[in-house]
């Protein structure tokens, strides 16, 4: 009975000492589905953020940061809202890194966060229909709307004397929104699209899709989709019925598979993804190889500066309640302040504490706009001689 | 020249890609068609039978490569094509001796086959993925192909191009060989009459002194090289992933039904049948129509069907068939 009394009264000194806090972050992430392989790299680089601000004891008066994993499975809106439900209602989360592909992360978000006034900061959705969506100030995004992306790929296209292009996508809210974002740009330029019809991933054959887009013609086919399903499929048959000579990669086709796949055979083809160049990445690789994983992974960067927007928000609110630190987040993202790279977020909680401004630069060049999403660096890539390569950034 | 231009057109785009997945379907057709006659049910796991046997093969052609043989111009899967015929017999023997041997000896109605056969199908389903895993495979070598569209284009000064992938040749070659040797095993050989006799009237087969048994044995061993090779030259063609296999179940059914289950001949032409309507309604014929019409100017693509619905039109012609011609074209023993 005397110890039970000791260690009450110790329990009840403690809690009065400070008003730190175990703060829960979820994650809502792909790690089963069709991109997989990129989930956990993008769950490394958050837990890395969270980690870091967690050691440097700086955030909420030496709040701890505890990680919750979920699965959105990419492709299922129904299991992602679940997850999402889950992490919220049951794990009591205060801001969720995720959704990872467009579809679900509308879907939880709409049912599930918004509802329940929590923030989500998504490293990896990109379709524009997130640009427009109702979220009350709880959606961000730390990579760049595809409507962006369509302009980029119009503009390389005009430069190159591309006047008529046949356009295939993936047939989901990622392929479907990039496509027609490129329709849009690339018409208002003056140029048009012959046709703009979708191709279904994981099937065998797609000569009939490629038949299609013959018959309708072009100077060029943009592959809206995945290099390691349909796209790669739709460029194979395109190859071999010489359907199409010239092609234009976004940013689900460019990657060392294209190259390795088709080799010297889209010689002459072009291509463009986002990706930052920069102190803060090379510091984030760096970081990552420290940590024991591969930074370059697509997106682990984008997920690292989502979950370090959300810790220096809170400590820029000084709550750690989304519906209040969410009115933080451009600011701590934009100018004005002090620029903080990623491995700094210790310098930035201690500006922030001191009642300073920051400019959160992180891994991937964050500069947040419109809606609360980045405006996007995007490679130009070209493809010669079997090769790829960086043509210069736009 | 318009017209060569269109006729070119035509045999690039719709021709030669429906003859090769014609005859794929034919050879998977002429399996279901002949477990149907003998053994008096449709074979569900048909399907995963083909992806069982390409798993092997294909097994089997990654150990000849790693040993460095290789058939030079042809595939290598050829070569490996024998071991995953008997690997995949075994398995369906198996299968029977387990299964479908029980249901026999009970006389059961061919519904329960039937179901059993779903159960069956579900667990090579399995067995596949476990074996050789979900990823999507190409396993072809050799020579790419026959006629190359820019070799084409130069030898012919035409505007549009040809392309013969040395698959889509090959695919027709077995197949017309396959097809020769399996009609005169049915009705040159002994063996082959007993089938027929079986399938025609059980009871009169007994009488006469048929093993009813050595015949189910003959069926099953013929039905898994059918598989087989229908499914290594559909993944030679195309590419190999085990969900796509359970996929084309649905096109070599309607072949067989449209050709009247039970009858060879009808499964062949049903398989070239569906493949043509498959390819010819949901091709644009803006382009052939342009060369053909040289002062029409069409607005859309003059396309009947979007790609996306290319199954449909199995199923279309399924119902349409069962509708008016229970029996298929060419008269099987009606369901």
């Amino acid at each position: 009975m005397k110890k039970l009394l000791l260690a009450t009264a110790i329990g009840a000194l403690m809690a009065g000492a400070a008003s730190a806090e175990e703060i829960k972050m979820g994650m809502s992430l792909g790690f089963t589905g069709p991109l997989e392989s990129m989930a956990p790299g993008m769950a490394a680089g958050a837990e890395m953020a969270m980690k870091e601000v967690s050691d440097s004891g700086l955030l909420l008066d030496g709040s701890t940061i505890v990680p919750v994993q979920g699965d959105s499975t990419c492709i299922d809106a129904a299991a992602a809202t679940a997850t999402v439900e889950r992490l919220i209602t049951a794990e009591g989360v205060k801001g969720i890194v995720g959704g990872m592909c467009s579809g679900e992360a509308i879907a939880s978000l709409q049912n599930v966060a918004v509802p329940n006034g929590v923030v989500m900061i998504s490293p990896s959705a990109t379709s524009p229909a997130l640009s427009t969506i109702e979220d009350q100030g709880l959606f961000f995004r730390t990579s760049p709307s595809d409507a962006r992306q369509g302009e980029v790929m119009a503009e390389i296209m005009m430069e190159k004397g591309i006047k008529t292009a046949a356009v295939t996508y993936t047939n989901n809210d990622y392929g479907k929104g990039l496509a027609d974002a490129f329709a849009a740009a690339f018409t208002a330029k003056g140029g048009t699209v012959t046709v703009n019809s979708a191709h279904d991933d994981g099937k065998a054959d797609y000569s009939a899709e490629v038949a299609a887009l013959a018959a309708a013609g072009g100077d060029a086919l943009v592959v809206a989709g995945y290099v390691d399903q349909g796209g790669s499929g739709v460029v194979r048959a395109a190859l071999d019925t010489g359907a199409f000579d010239t092609f234009v990669f976004p940013d689900g086709m460019v990657g060392q598979a294209l190259v390795d796949n088709f080799g010297a055979e889209i010689d002459g083809s072009f291509g463009q993804n986002p990706a930052a160049e920069g102190e803060g990445r090379e510091k984030f690789l760096e970081m990552a190889k420290t940590a024991g994983f591969d930074g370059t992974s697509a997106y682990s960067a984008e997920a690292y500066d989502a979950a370090a927007l959300m810790l220096l928000s809170m400590a820029a609110a000084k709550s750690s309640d989304p519906n209040v630190w969410k009115n933080n987040v451009m600011d701590v993202a934009n100018a004005p302040g002090e620029k903080i790279l990623p491995g700094e977020l210790a310098k930035g909680l201690e500006i922030l504490n001191g009642g300073g401004d920051i400019d959160y630069v992180g891994a991937s060049s964050i500069e947040m706009v419109g809606a609360g999403e980045t405006a996007g660096v995007y490679r130009e890539v070209a493809f010669d001689n079997g090769e790829m390569t960086v043509v210069g950034y736009r | 020249m318009d017209i060569l231009n269109a006729l070119v057109a035509f045999l690039n785009f719709v021709f030669i890609p429906a003859a090769a997945y014609g005859a794929q379907l034919a050879l998977g057709a002429l399996g279901v068609t002949l477990i149907y006659a003998i053994l008096r049910f449709s074979n569900f796991a048909h399907g995963d039978t083909m992806a069982f046997g390409t798993a092997i093969t294909i097994l089997v052609t990654w150990g000849l490569q790693s040993w460095g043989v290789s058939l030079g111009p042809l595939p290598t899967a050829l070569l490996a094509l024998p071991v995953g015929i008997a690997a995949t017999a075994a398995l369906v023997l198996g299968t029977d001796r387990a299964v479908y041997r029980f249901y026999r000896a009970q006389r059961a109605a061919p519904i329960i086959f039937v179901m059993a056969s779903v159960g069956v199908m579900f667990v090579m389903n399995g067995l596949t993925r476990l074996l050789i895993g979900v990823d999507e495979y190409r396993f072809d070598d050799g020579a790419r192909f026959i006629i190359a569209v820019r070799d084409f284009r130069e030898w012919s000064g035409l505007a549009e191009g040809l392309a013969l992938r040395s698959t889509q040749a090959l695919t027709l070659v077995v197949t017309v060989i396959v097809c020769a040797a399996l009609f005169w095993f049915l009705n040159r050989t002994k063996s082959g009459k007993a089938m027929r006799a079986y399938s025609d009237n059980e009871d009169l087969a007994l009488l006469s002194g048929i093993d009813p048994e050595r015949v189910v044995r003959l069926t099953w061993i013929i039905a898994a090289g059918l598989a087989t090779i229908a499914g290594t030259l559909y993944g030679l063609d195309k590419s190999f992933k085990a969900f796509n296999y359970f996929q084309i179940l649905l096109p070599i059914f309607a072949a067989a039904i449209v050709g009247g289950l039970g009858n060879p001949v009808g499964a062949i032409a049903g398989g070239f049948l569906v493949a043509f309507s498959e390819v010819a309604v949901t091709y644009p014929w803006v382009k052939v129509a342009g060369y053909l019409f040289p002062g029409w100017q069409p607005g859309g693509l003059l396309q009947l069907l979007g790609t996306e619905y290319k199954f449909a039109v199995s199923f279309v012609i399924l119902i349409v068939v069962l509708l008016f011609r229970p029996t298929g074209l060419f008269r099987g023993k009606s369901v």
